[in-house]
């Protein structure tokens, strides 16, 4: 579950709230879009949420973990509860499809012989087998999203956080994608999707947070991405 | 941590000197010229400071023995300048042997008519410290049966001047030569960490912890710094072999000596080697610890 009350951020080069004021909680297993135009505080969320920056004002909650009153060396502990994806896939270029997924697991100590049995799972989870040995540079936008999934769901997270995941890929890749966190939700992880692409969203029926200026201006369960920016 | 995360992250480090094969190399490449050029001037510094220290044993003092004295009494002071303070070693030369020594050095018909009773029985000393110098002549010249004392205090001075401007520069330089060294290949290493900040990113986003982001960087660096070390012991093994050659065989041959290098080989090894490790395995723990703060 994720719990976030009256959390305002200031970056200090700036000066101005990037988020003000902002309570929003959801609940195990529910599937939601973090929406709104650039600047409006998604990304902001999205690095609080991970305990990249801690906010100044009010307490967020993630997994049993209290953010703001956590101490670092607990951040790791954190981040193995979540499965985190970005709009550049942030692969290790060195390393093979097979290895950037295993290198997760090895992260929280999991033996050869898990890592074996669990890593081709996932990656036919994803479609992606057959594609163990190649580097990220010899797979497509979009099996290399893919391979970050991969990477995000080894682990078994209680979330999954993505950010802009369909940000470098094509529509119909777009769409692939969507349906394959849609499925991974259904198999109880909690999916949050942080993107501004709204026939995206409106394609499904999840619900829509949408943000501008650092606030909430609408939650609701319609699916609906109504902001015009 | 767990054993199989451990031999993991062995394999990782080991893995990344020929993934990230160009920087290990340039790396390396800085870590040998920078311990050569360090232990090229402090070999030539510990063989200038022994040639001094040969020449300062060569400053004997002659003390002359009373004219009076016969052999046997003359012969009688030897234990006596024996149990003296700071007294390494003592020889006796009788006035025949002095003698002979003397005319050895000139054409023989120049002293035909003179004998041996012109000169004195005497005993050649060597000393321990020739910063005390003086202080022996005094104790010696106070002795019975010592007539006159011979001393170069002005030249052991001048040799102990030296020697403190030569110690005191080439530790200057070192030091110099070593912060420069350290700099070089810090940013060398920090260098090649900067090209895997992104990889560090990566490996934090998933959970990793600081050590476990860290050990294979640091078994990577240390594994540099020994390669560097090893093969920058080599060359150095080389370059002086060959100095060493030029040198004896040249002009100054007879004059200069340099200490062999198999009698400096340990000290240097070892000197290289800590420095390969802490250099290595250090440089890449600094290198990274700004990564680490995501």
């Amino acid at each position: 579950m994720i719990e976030m009350k009256r959390v305002s951020m200031v970056y200090q080069s700036g000066g101005t709230k990037a988020i003000d004021d902002i309570s929003l909680t959801i609940h195990d297993g529910e599937f939601v879009f973090l929406v709104g135009p650039s600047g409006s505080g998604k990304t902001t969320i999205i690095k609080m949420l991970t305990g990249e920056i801690v906010p100044v004002e009010g307490s967020i909650e993630i997994n049993g973990f209290e953010l703001t009153k956590m101490k670092r060396r607990s951040l790791p502990k954190l981040r193995r509860t979540l499965g985190v994806i970005f709009q550049d896939f942030r692969l290790i270029e060195d390393k093979t499809v097979y290895e950037n997924v295993a290198f997760a697991m090895h992260v929280v100590g999991a033996s050869k012989k898990e890592i074996d049995k669990r890593v081709p799972y996932v990656l036919e989870l994803v479609g992606l087998t057959g594609r163990e040995k190649r580097l990220p540079r010899e797979i497509s936008g979009g099996e290399q999203q893919r391979v970050a999934i991969a990477r995000a769901l080894v682990n078994n997270p209680l979330t999954i956080i993505a950010d802009e995941p369909t940000g470098n890929l094509d529509p119909a890749k777009s769409l692939e994608l969507m349906l394959l966190l849609e499925k991974i939700n259904e198999l109880g992880t909690t999916v949050l999707i942080v993107t501004h692409e709204k026939e995206l969203v409106n394609s499904f029926s999840k619900r829509v947070v949408a943000l501008n200026a650092g606030h909430i201006i609408s939650d609701g369960m319609d699916g609906y991405y109504s902001y015009e920016g | 941590m767990k054993v199989n995360k451990t031999g993991y992250l062995i394999k990782e480090g080991c893995k990344s000197i020929f993934t990230h094969g160009f920087m290990s190399f340039a790396s390396v490449t800085i870590i040998i010229a920078c311990l050569v050029i360090m232990g090229s001037f402090a070999l030539l510094s510990v063989n200038i400071d022994e040639m001094i220290v040969r020449l300062e044993e060569e400053n004997d003092i002659v003390c002359f023995v009373n004219e009076d004295l016969s052999l046997e009494d003359a012969q009688a002071i030897q234990p006596i300048l024996e149990t003296i303070d700071n007294v390494n070693g003592v020889t006796f030369v009788d006035r025949d042997t002095a003698f002979e020594d003397f005319i050895a050095d000139y054409d023989p018909g120049v002293f035909e008519d003179m004998d041996s009773s012109v000169l004195r029985h005497r005993y050649i000393v060597s000393l321990n410290d020739i910063t005390l110098m003086a202080q022996t002549e005094a104790t010696l010249r106070s002795v019975d049966g010592i007539d006159d004392v011979r001393a170069h205090i002005d030249v052991a001075n001048a040799f102990i001047s030296v020697r403190n401007v030569v110690s005191v520069v080439s530790l200057i330089i070192v030091a110099i030569l070593a912060v420069v060294s350290i700099f070089i290949m810090a940013n060398t290493i920090k260098l090649a960490s900067f090209g895997r900040r992104e990889e560090i990113a990566i490996m934090k986003m998933v959970g990793a912890t600081n050590s476990f982001i860290r050990l294979p960087f640091i078994i990577e660096g240390l594994i540099l710094g020994l390669l560097g070390a090893i093969v920058a012991f080599f060359i150095e093994w080389g370059v002086y072999v060959l100095v060493n050659r030029e040198v004896t065989g040249g002009i100054v041959g007879g004059l200069v000596e340099m200490i062999p290098f198999t009698e400096l080989m340990y000290p240097v090894l070892g000197v290289f080697l800590g420095v390969g490790v802490v250099v290595g395995a250090f440089g890449s723990t600094i290198a990274i610890r700004n990564y680490l703060k995501v």
